[in-house]
């Protein structure tokens, strides 16, 4: 490939954030003014953090790259310099072409406002003219199919509607280059098929898409070429299978970290292991039986109950796990290091999923350990069966056995 | 559809050579950017699209709609003039007290909402904000063009109420236009300022309502700067406000205004705090996403 068909060229990209010690932030005017007065020469201690560090590689006209990585590798800040959104802290970013970004579905939508005002107000948000919008208005009320609601403010709408409202009008995005973060994960399975096909157009047109997600099935069918980042640095640019391969590799080593609340509540090491206590990874078989432990840490007494919401690749809520539903009381937290739930006869099909672990009580939640494990089923065929249900069966096997008399 | 699989490029260096100009070059801002009033331009169907979205949701779900344009400062000239007029029996000029406090009223509330509007553009629009990319200097653009929407009706209704009351401008009138531009300096000047500095701290939104309910009462609205004992006057006039509010008011109502070169200091001032506030707004811009 010669240098003439850039379409995204970054070089030595880094951003820093500034974070000032959690417990001795101001929050407020005066309370600065206050500690100016007190102490003038006395500066409020920080930290750096580096959300991206030292980041470059080129991207081609036409390609379709997908952005992986892991919460906080710094896709979304990766995403939000290139749309410039942020600025950033060291480096360059050459664009050739116009640049237009989803970095949400629905940026600006006013419920008051009826559908046909919100189609033009979105479309000047995300950078069309007038022109454009109306030239591209019959093609994105039928991409949505709400003709009929055309006149009604969006608050009236139905969810499904809103959202699908509000991806046609991205989707008619005429830019050169076109930075989407996620927006996929949302709608009907039905109108996600449609915004994948609609992305796949985008990329038979030639023009150039950024594409951030945690979806590795969207990733592996769309692009043609992948980055894969850890810890703000780019671990690989390539073939889309080699990148998901080592990201997948790498996610089934890993555990999770530590998080703290407040009030001092800690969960960490959140993991599965076998019935016999053997660790079990983050690859699980469809069908298997796995504990989910975690450590728990309260310095003073809270009572305090579990909840853990598992979500799939396109962050679907699919299930949870609810102590209080599953018949354990309250507990002091204090007392308790150590949590255990049995899943018997693993029934969540094969796919992608992540789970988040809350601990509260009905008023309070004094930890959220948002996406704390990722972990996968692998396909397994049940007994006699040549083939071994998948994504396209839906999520949950509810049956044990079919009989014909 | 992987048959154009691309290799990593490692080589930094050789990034220079023959390549068509990028479109755009992304890179750390250094000192205070320029106004970039080009690209605020090439933005001008988004500015229009806020303002406008600004003017169509303010009065949804109400009874009487865009009607509440002229009735909030109808009843509140109502108010003054019951108060002020008919209680305190303040002198008017000879006009009558309700034209009186509307004229004062319409570039008292036409600088309250443009500093209002302005000054919370920011943090009203963080969801924008930390999602899209546009000129930043579009929000407090948008909200003034709302805010002058809201003026012209006002005016209009002026205009009827003088021709109820048979009174007709004369030359002053042509102190009128300076009047208005000094009063968008000043809000918007104050303003960007502000809105910069709520980003931060939200204090700011709820100190502005008590300050501004102050300088109402320190400003010739409600009443004439000719009831200001003259040993008290040197005080009043330190306000900004104070003459470009009387030369809007005298210029409407057919009075001589006597004190352009008030005017003139105003102005600067204006010109100042525009300057200040556009230099405090540009320089946190690059921040907004990052602390809001």
């Amino acid at each position: 490939m010669s240098s003439d068909d850039l379409a995204i060229s970054v070089r030595g990209l880094s951003k820093s954030y500034t974070i000032a010690q959690e417990r001795d932030r101001p929050t407020t005017l005066a309370e600065t003014l206050l500690r100016r007065l007190r102490h003038p020469l006395h500066r409020v201690p920080t930290e750096t953090f580096w959300a991206l560090k030292d980041v470059s590689f080129d991207i081609h006209k036409g390609d379709v790259v997908g952005v992986i990585g892991r919460n906080g590798a710094g896709k979304s800040s990766l995403l939000k310099i290139i749309s410039r959104i942020t600025e950033p802290t060291e480096g360059e970013i050459d664009l050739y072409g116009r640049v237009g970004s989803l970095l949400e579905v629905g940026t600006g939508f006013h419920p008051e406002l009826t559908g046909r005002e919100n189609i033009y107000l979105n479309g000047a948000i995300l950078g069309m003219t007038k022109g454009e919008i109306r030239r591209q208005f019959e093609a994105i009320v039928d991409f949505a199919g709400v003709e009929k609601f055309l006149d009604t403010p969006v608050k009236r709408y139905s969810s499904g509607m809103y959202v699908r409202l509000a991806f046609a009008v991205a989707a008619h995005l005429e830019t050169e280059i076109l930075i989407v973060d996620e927006v996929l994960a949302v709608g009907d399975s039905e109108f996600q098929e449609k915004c994948l096909g609609k992305m796949k157009d985008v990329s038979t047109q030639g023009r150039t898409v950024l594409f951030v997600s945690h979806n590795m099935s969207a990733v592996r069918s769309l692009c043609t070429e992948v980055i894969y980042l850890v810890n703000g640095r780019v671990r690989e640019v390539g073939s889309p299978s080699h990148a998901i391969a080592t990201y997948l590799h790498n996610a089934k080593t890993a555990t999770s970290g530590s998080f703290e609340g407040s009030r001092g509540v800690r969960v960490s090491d959140v993991s599965f292991s076998q019935f016999n206590g053997e660790s079990a990874g983050t690859a699980l078989d469809f069908g298997g039986s796995y504990r989910l432990t975690m450590d728990v840490h309260s310095p003073e007494p809270l009572r305090a109950a579990l909840s853990i919401s598992i979500r799939d690749g396109e962050g679907l809520k699919v299930s949870s796990i609810q102590s209080v539903e599953e018949g354990c009381e309250f507990w002091d937290l204090s007392r308790v290091n150590r949590i255990t739930c049995d899943l018997p006869d693993l029934s969540l099909v094969p796919g992608d999923y992540q789970l988040s672990v809350a601990l509260g009580d009905e008023y309070d939640s004094y930890v959220q350990a948002e996406n704390a494990l990722r972990f996968s089923v692998e396909p397994r065929c049940v007994d006699g069966s040549p083939w071994s249900y998948n994504k396209s069966h839906g999520v949950y096997r509810i049956a044990r056995g079919v009989r014909v008399s | 559809m992987n048959e154009t699989l691309v290799n990593p490029t490692v080589a930094v260096e050789s990034a220079s050579a023959s390549r068509p100009q990028p479109t755009l070059t992304i890179r750390p801002a250094s000192g205070w950017a320029a106004l970039n009033l080009h690209e605020i331009w090439s933005f001008r169907d988004l500015l229009l699209s806020l303002a406008g979205r600004d003017l169509k949701i303010r009065y949804k779900q109400t009874a009487l709609g865009v009607l509440w344009v002229v009735l909030q400062p109808l009843l509140a000239a109502g108010v003054f003039s019951f108060v002020f007029g008919a209680v305190a029996g303040l002198s008017s000029d000879g006009v009558p007290y309700l034209v009186f406090s509307f004229a004062g009223l319409l570039g008292w509330n036409f600088f309250s909402n443009v500093l209002g509007k302005v000054s919370s553009c920011l943090v009203g629009n963080a969801h924008l904000i930390s999602k899209v990319f546009f000129p930043r200097l579009v929000l407090p653009i948008s909200g003034l063009g709302s805010c002058v929407v809201d003026f012209v009706v006002g005016l209009a209704l002026m205009v009827v109420l003088m021709g109820c009351y048979r009174i007709v401008p004369t030359g002053s009138v042509l102190w009128f236009p300076v009047a208005v531009l000094v009063l968008i300096a000043l809000a918007m000047g104050v303003g960007l300022w502000l809105a910069a500095l709520m980003v931060s701290y939200r204090d700011v939104s709820y100190i502005l309502p008590v300050l501004m309910n102050i300088l109402l009462y320190a400003s010739p609205v409600a009443y004439s700067v000719a009831v200001v004992p003259a040993k008290l006057r040197w005080v009043y006039l330190l306000n900004p406000l104070t003459p470009p509010l009387e030369a809007m008011r005298s210029g409407l109502l057919g009075k001589p205004f006597g004190d352009p070169g008030a005017l003139g200091i105003s102005a600067l001032v204006a010109v100042a705090m525009l300057v200040f506030g556009l230099y405090a707004f540009k320089r946190m811009e690059r921040k907004f996403a990052d602390v809001i």
